[in-house]
């Protein structure tokens, strides 16, 4: 796994924004950018910069879950490594969102062991 | 209370009627007094306009009374209006809330960031001057590096003095900005009073709603039509996520369903 890969983290509250890019951080992430919704992070995205994204689910404008179908449906970015980390408990979301090709689900509130866990465990699948 | 026993009251007038003049009806009906019998019909018709005057007033006056209970602004979006509707005032308080949580996080957030780079810098030096001293106890250090580490030794501790001192105060700033949640707090329960209040007045509401539907005959479709919820714009946080079956409770639940579904 590549300490220098670029995130993207969308979320729309700052706040929280800031407490993911912390802990990435604190995991030696430090490559990490910021948009507040799927419609901003999108354009982002295309320019083929970024090699992980983490993003919530209920955002205004564009949600996760649309986010992620974006990102599956487009040629450049269909393999991107897809983190949802998102207060969105319901059984049917959480199999929605494997459907639609997540490759890792945290719910909020999580803990910094968990979010290193996932990280892990999705570069491992990529990397063997 | 006295509304309720006057609705019952006036229902049960024109039911009564209705029964008694039934068999009555029918009678007249059969033994050809259709003059008569449609006599019976408009006073049994008068009978039913007077109970339903009497409840649609009835539910007008309560609406008016819930629209001023809660200030709720009729003529205009509050412009030039001195007094703020509950609602309004209830939607700035929930606002404040989103201020002042986001506010302490934000400090919160600012003052750990700023003594996370003060504990690294001085774990570094740590750990460098104790490789030193490593080396003074099994004395290979040549004179120099000792006089080098004399003085390093000194600027540490000034420097671990000071730099103790502002993570201490950072991390009583951290413990102050909590006081938001008594503040929210209250707000948030004002805002739940008001809230269960609201739902009082609405159940009443509906409840005489439901005696004009009644004298009416007017029958309501679709509102028992199960609401599709829409998970894709999603829900937020879920409450009570332990006693229901179609929310996971933790991260182990979904490592659960995820791995349930080949993840």
């Amino acid at each position: 796994m590549d300490k220098n890969m670029k995130i993207l983290v969308v979320d729309d509250f700052s706040t929280m924004r800031r407490i993911i890019k912390n802990l990435l951080r604190d995991l030696g992430f430090s490559n990490a950018d910021e948009a507040d919704d799927g419609n901003t992070a999108l354009p982002m995205l295309q320019t083929g910069k970024y090699d992980f994204l983490v993003t919530d689910w209920n955002m205004p404008g564009m949600t996760g879950i649309d986010l992620l179908r974006a990102v599956r449906a487009d040629d450049n970015l269909k393999s991107l490594p897809v983190l949802m980390v998102t207060a969105e408990a319901k059984r049917d979301q959480i199999v929605a969102a494997a459907q639609a090709g997540v490759n890792g689900y945290v719910v909020k509130p999580f803990t910094a062991a968990v979010l290193k866990e996932k990280i892990d465990k999705i570069f491992e699948r990529i990397d063997s | 209370m006295t509304n309720k026993e006057d609705n019952s009251q006036n229902m049960s007038v024109f039911e009564e009627q209705l029964k008694s003049q039934a068999s009555n009806l029918k009678d007249l009906v059969d033994s050809g007094d259709i003059s008569q019998a449609l006599k019976v019909i408009s006073e049994l018709n008068a009978t039913r306009d007077q109970s339903l005057y009497q409840e649609v007033g009835r539910l007008t006056r309560t609406l008016h009374e819930s629209i001023r209970n809660f200030h709720i602004d009729t003529a205009g979006q509050g412009a030039g209006g001195d007094e703020l509707s509950t609602i309004d005032d209830a939607t700035d308080r929930l606002s404040y809330v989103v201020d002042m949580t986001n506010k302490a996080a934000n400090r919160t957030l600012d003052l750990v960031e700023e003594s996370m780079p003060i504990a690294s810098e001085m774990k570094e030096e740590a750990d460098i001057l104790k490789g030193d001293w490593g080396k003074l106890r099994r004395r290979e250090m040549k004179p120099d590096e000792f006089r080098l580490l004399y003085k390093r030794m000194d600027l540490f501790l000034d420097k671990l003095s000071k730099q103790s001192d502002k993570v201490y105060r950072n991390l009583s700033d951290i413990l102050l900005a909590q006081d938001f949640q008594d503040l929210t707090g209250q707000v948030i329960k004002r805002v739940t009073g008001l809230v269960q209040e609201v739902e009082e007045n609405l159940v009443s509401l509906v409840a005489m709603a439901g005696k004009v539907d009644q004298i009416t005959g007017t029958v309501h479709e679709g509102l028992e039509k199960e609401q599709q919820e829409d998970i894709e714009r999603g829900e937020g946080p879920q409450m009570h996520a332990e006693e229901r079956v179609d929310v996971v409770s933790s991260q182990d639940d979904v490592d659960d369903l995820l791995s349930s579904l080949g993840f």
